[in-house]
């Protein structure tokens, strides 16, 4: 198939998408309140836009996500390199991080409240927890990957550690590293709204739950339609970044061949 | 390999955690600040927290029906996502038609569809299966897609030529091949599952393991918070346990290939 059908198909199936959001509605007569067609939740959404605190919240969330994903990843670059890099403390700690990787982060929801209270911070807090494990276990993955022979190559022309980590670790980790950090970028977004969701600190979370509280269905769909939008481009950006940093890598030069 | 070495690895694997819980035992002993209270004080009220009163203990009134939540979510979100996969990756035009729409249904993040489902299925075990179901069917539904996507073309002109269709095609060739990238959708949907359980509980609930902590946070009652945190935590730890277990099981084959192709 070309890339041009594709793009024709799939247009199709989001015109369509839409079509079948804005008639079933009113073929199934459900309620407003269950439903309500696409056009009113896009003018619901629109006078918000105009009028509401729409732009701040959209701003907050994306200060928590950018904010939680930069320390999550400076910091699960740094413990990984470490870990990776002395095989003796990867060993002592595999264990504990096998535990602590799966504890839900919403099992620190209550903590965070009590202890940080209703703002940013408390978000942070579960935003870098929880994106943090996706760096950290690439990267020890990616910097266990290095090619002991190309290490020992290093050592041998007497590359000191730290320009065995720059020349030879850090390119056969940046693969993975990338990867977790467009994991973490999702994972990111999804705490960030969980907790303006249930913790109440500024963002488009707590605006859903205003929304819906104060009975404005319409507002409610258009609303998390728009987590969903800032979701997609979260994604093309991560992608993005994953062919730039990656541009010298097989991975994506085989893309390009076919 | 020699019992030493065995217990060297033990000792290994052993040596931080219990310096870390140690080390929480002493470093909160005596502790006056009311929001960390002693461990000791935590493991105290631990059994009588969770354990006690039979029938009506939490363990039973709280947990199990948590688990039962979202072990229905996890097998709904499964038949689906894996039945609407193995359609969309068999199809390359109904994949390029619909591929715009999953990837924005795969980008809302689930806990936001929380409120909304409030909305339209009030706050009963309906509301907490559906945030579930939904919140967990993208990863399932996209992987299985990519495993389809991905099966070998050799091995699928074979069986064509063998003249092997419909069932023992669709179980023989596609969900095999499809099945390592199926096992990382479950998981996936694991992880995203226990959170969304978590969340649904703590918004709108008679029951449930979010909701008995988000009581304790409440009235303030901070040992029993800090019990219900532990609970969750072992929660999270010993299911991605059982899941590995049950990989490793379903995926012999698989890593057994791999360690070939490796060596």
């Amino acid at each position: 198939m070309t890339g041009r059908r594709r793009l024709g198909l799939g247009v199709a199936g989001l015109l369509g998408f839409a079509v079948l959001l804005e008639i079933l509605p009113r073929l199934l007569g459900l309620r407003a309140d269950v439903l309500p067609p696409l056009s009113r939740i896009i003018s619901a959404l629109a006078d918000e836009v105009r009028e509401g605190p729409f732009w701040s919240a959209v701003g907050a969330t994306l200060l928590q996500w950018g904010l939680g994903l930069a320390i999550a990843g400076v910091a699960g670059i740094s413990v990984g390199f470490a870990l990776g890099a002395v095989p003796v403390l990867h060993r002592i700690t595999a264990t504990t991080i096998e535990f602590l990787r799966p504890i839900p982060s919403v099992a620190l929801v209550p903590l965070a409240v009590l202890v940080l209270g209703t703002q940013l911070r408390s978000a942070l807090l579960l935003v870098v927890y929880a994106s943090f494990w996706q760096v950290l276990v690439q990267t020890i993955n990616g910097v266990a990957d290095v090619d002991p022979v190309a290490n020992d190559t290093a050592r041998a022309f007497g590359l000191t550690r730290i320009e065995r980590i720059r020349h030879v670790m850090w390119p056969t980790a940046l693969p993975y590293v990338v990867t977790g950090l467009r994991l973490a970028a999702s994972v990111a977004l999804i705490l960030a709204i969980t907790a303006e969701l249930v913790i109440g600190s500024p963002g488009l979370g707590r605006e859903i739950i205003a929304a819906q509280s104060g009975g404005a269905v319409p507002l409610t769909y258009g609303l998390v339609l728009v987590t969903g939008l800032i979701g997609v481009v979260v994604n093309i950006v991560m992608r993005e970044f994953e062919r730039r940093a990656l541009h010298w890598h097989v991975s994506q030069r085989i893309e390009v061949v076919t | 390999m020699n019992p030493a070495k065995v217990a060297g690895r033990v000792t290994m694997a052993l040596a931080l955690p219990l310096f870390l819980v140690v080390s929480w035992w002493f470093a909160s002993a005596g502790s006056e600040d009311l929001y960390f209270p002693p461990l000791r004080t935590i493991v105290e009220v631990f059994p009588e927290t969770w354990l006690k009163g039979g029938a009506d203990a939490r363990i039973v009134a709280d947990v199990v029906p948590s688990l039962g939540r979202l072990a229905l979510g996890l097998t709904l979100a499964a038949l689906v996502g894996i039945g609407a996969g193995l359609a969309i990756g068999s199809s390359p035009a109904l994949r390029a038609v619909t591929e715009p729409v999953l990837e924005i249904f795969r980008a809302i993040p689930p806990p936001a569809l929380v409120p909304l489902l409030v909305a339209i299925a009030g706050i009963d075990t309906l509301m907490k299966v559906l945030v579930i179901v939904i919140g967990c069917l993208w990863p399932i539904l996209l992987n299985t897609v990519e495993g389809v996507r991905s099966i070998d073309p050799v091995l699928s002109d074979t069986c064509r030529a063998y003249g092997i269709r419909g069932q023992t095609r669709l179980r023989a060739l596609v969900l095999r091949s499809a099945s390592p990238q199926i096992m990382t959708g479950l998981r996936q949907a694991l992880s995203l599952g226990i959170i969304l359980m978590v969340i649904s509980e703590m918004f709108a609930a008679k029951n449930g393991i979010g909701y008995t902590v988000v009581q304790f946070q409440r009235t303030f009652a901070l040992p029993e918070m800090w019990t219900g945190i532990i609970v969750l935590g072992l929660l999270g730890v010993v299911l991605s346990l059982l899941f590995r277990l049950i990989e490793a099981r379903v995926l012999s084959w698989y890593h057994g290939q791999r360690e070939m192709q490796r060596s």
